[in-house]
């Protein structure tokens, strides 16, 4: 094991992928900037800067996948998104089952994601529900450095598109550039564990669709994805402290879900608060209630998730974010006797 | 009607100064998040602005201080905006990426490339509830590779819109330099939608203001579309604290950062040619070189406006007085009320 922040493990697994497969290839707006060490090792054949033409270039991707490449291609951020979305909805997503299974789009889309930085809410929304409402696509959002190089390798070798959102609190030189600007007079509560951890000396990739139970817990279950699972956690030490032994869920992977982990947890707790920084209504949030009550569980649910537009206003966006207090207020809701 | 130099200049000097005085209150952390400023383009900006009327549109986009300011927001709710308070533009909700005013039909956005279809809107709007009226597009020349910016143009264009788009052309699109991600070049482009193409020096906001004029023209006389093709610089980069540029500005503090991780990846076994390898990282090293030398090459609109003013220094220093003044009180005005 060594210890590297989440940028580097990302950086770091996609180089071991790279030297070792030809096919992948890394495209987007400022990549060669942006991907700098592997533009060094790998040269501008395969880190290829792209102009500011998302539908285009995601689309390409897409296809160059389907005649054999293995692209990693990256939207900056994913709230770009929205500008190729047909590319993601109605192309990558439909290969597999329009060919009756034949052929296959092994893209990775990489975008930075979340907020807590005040950059207004055109830059830092979450969207992993929205994207993986869509059947055909797999969404990842890894909370700390072993899952960020882990699952990157898993997202490559995996045989269709795999969306891999990078929350811009734990990835550093994405909080600098868009956050930071070099300047020291701004802060961020930025998850340690998130942004600097333990990793393997070679990469293996993290499983897809396999949740991680992070925190055990009888009275209680958080579960939540990203930056999000930090908040749990601090929030869960919170409330052992009132008495509750509280477990926390990273799921890792949106979707496909690990059922299996949520439903044996939620079976124990009879308790559930989910914690999403995306959107509240219509989304992941709902869906975890969803699963567990199709398991034919009797429980109580709560769930802090982002509400609306995320404000500028850094102090309005302090409220409206999943924050460890509403955490730990929203979850005394349902277990305070 | 003919260009004045004077109040030209005054709206240049005056949006140079707030924008001055932003980098500061960013500096000093009291502005969160990324700050893309309108230094370099306000000469542009000046020219159109000026001959425009009640009832016509901005589409803006990630620059939207200076048109702002020179359409006459008042700065203190600007400053307020930027400072996340609840009394500002937009309540604090916006922030410098996402300004809009009802009242002066002017809305901004983030993403690259949709002031196009929003001026479309906007001038189709126009046609039906205030004609005579016109759209302006502002965006860089980045902008020009979106799709949607292509449609928007072709749309102004079938439907004899009346729409300016305002192309400031820097060469780069964010970080990428925009010749190497574009093929042919950006006039024959419109005049491939059939719209007529103005190429201008945006540093002269004389050479602005008669060029946009024709423009103008065409639009409030039911004409249609102009493409409006402006040179400009970002001194201060893509946005503030922009890496490349502290990376030539900079070079051993930035490089000392990133030497490891570079030298490991350059000796790494497997991988390119170690020609092909080298080849890559010159290029994008001196990304930041090539910036600054641009910013060298291209007069500052500031200085190039102010120039034929000198002449009269007493009015001249009136003028950059008075401005000075009415900055440092909003500046003043937006950090002490709450």
């Amino acid at each position: 094991m060594k210890e590297m922040s989440f940028a580097e493990a990302i950086e770091g697994a996609l180089a071991q992928a790279m030297a070792h497969d030809p096919r992948i290839v890394i495209m987007g707006e400022d990549v060669q900037g942006l991907r700098l060490n592997l533009l060094a090792r790998f040269g501008e054949k395969r880190v290829r800067n792209t102009p500011i033409s998302e539908s285009a270039f995601v689309g390409a991707a897409v296809s160059a996948a389907m005649a054999g490449l293995r692209p990693v291609v990256e939207v900056m951020m994913v709230d770009f998104i929205g500008v190729t979305m047909d590319a993601l909805l109605n192309h990558a997503a439909k290969v597999d089952t329009f060919s009756g299974g034949k052929w296959k789009a092994p893209v990775v889309v990489r975008a930075a994601c979340g907020g807590g930085y005040g950059d207004g809410g055109q830059h830092e929304q979450s969207l992993w529900g929205w994207l993986a409402h869509i059947p055909g696509l797999t969404v990842v959002v890894p909370s700390n450095p072993a899952d960020a190089g882990g699952l990157m390798l898993a997202a490559i070798e995996y045989d269709g598109p795999v969306l891999y959102l990078e929350h811009k609190l734990l990835s550093d030189y994405w909080l600098d550039a868009v956050g930071a600007g070099g300047r020291e007079t701004v802060h961020y509560d930025v998850p340690a564990e998130g942004a600097y951890g333990l990793v393997p000396k070679v990469w293996k990739p993290v499983p897809l669709a396999q949740a991680v139970t992070r925190r055990d817990g009888d009275d209680l279950t958080i579960v939540s994805v990203g930056v999000g699972v930090h908040r749990s956690l601090e929030a869960a030490h919170i409330l052992e402290q009132e008495g509750y032994s509280v477990g926390v869920i990273d799921i890792r992977t949106v979707t496909p879900l690990d059922k299996s982990t949520l439903i044996n947890a939620v079976s124990k707790t009879g308790h559930l608060v989910v914690v999403d920084e995306d959107y509240e209504t219509f989304g992941l949030s709902g869906e975890l209630a969803a699963i567990v009550l199709e398991a034919g569980i009797q429980l109580k649910y709560v769930r802090v998730c982002t509400r609306e537009t995320i404000p500028y206003s850094r102090f309005l966006e302090d409220q409206i974010l999943p924050n460890t207090q509403r955490i730990v207020d929203t979850a005394l809701q349902v277990i305070s006797k | 009607m003919k260009p004045d130099r004077w109040s030209l200049y005054r709206q240049i000097f005056r949006s140079r100064l707030f924008e001055e005085a932003v980098i500061q209150l960013w500096e000093a952390g009291l502005i969160s998040g990324e700050m893309h400023l309108g230094v370099g383009e306000e000469a542009i900006v000046a020219g159109i602005v000026d001959q425009m009327i009640e009832g016509d549109a901005m589409a803006l986009d990630h620059r939207g201080t200076p048109p702002l300011l020179m359409r006459g927001i008042n700065p203190v709710l600007l400053l307020k905006e930027f400072l996340g308070l609840q009394d500002g533009l937009c309540s604090g909700m916006g922030g410098h990426m996402h300004l809009f005013s009802k009242d002066h039909l002017a809305s901004s956005s983030g993403i690259v490339g949709s002031s196009g279809p929003t001026a479309v809107g906007f001038a189709f709007a126009g046609i039906h509830l205030r004609p005579g009226t016109l759209a302006v597009a502002f965006f860089g020349e980045g902008a020009i590779n979106q799709g949607m910016m292509m449609e928007a143009m072709n749309l102004a264009s079938a439907w004899k819109l009346p729409v300016i788009f305002v192309c400031k052309n820097n060469e780069w699109a964010i970080s990428t330099s925009s010749p190497s991600v574009t093929g042919g070049s950006l006039m024959d482009r419109a005049f491939g939608f059939g719209i007529p193409a103005i190429e201008v020096e945006g540093s002269d906001v004389m050479e602005v203001w008669e060029g946009a004029s024709e423009a103008f023209e065409r639009a409030r006389d039911g004409s249609g579309p102009t493409f409006l093709l402006a040179r400009c610089t970002h001194p201060e980069g893509h946005y503030l604290g922009d890496p490349l540029l502290t990376m030539s500005r900079q070079p051993v503090k930035e490089l000392s950062k990133r030497a490891g991780p570079l030298f490991r990846s350059i000796i790494s076994r497997k991988g390119a040619p170690i020609r092909d390898r080298m080849k890559s990282l010159s290029d994008v090293m001196t990304v930041g070189k090539e910036i600054a030398d641009q910013v060298a090459a291209i007069e500052d609109p500031l200085g190039l406006t102010r120039r034929g003013l000198v002449a009269d220094i007493e009015r001249l220093t009136m003028l950059e007085e008075e401005v000075s003044r009415e900055i440092s009180e909003a500046v003043e005005l937006a950090l002490n009320t709450d």
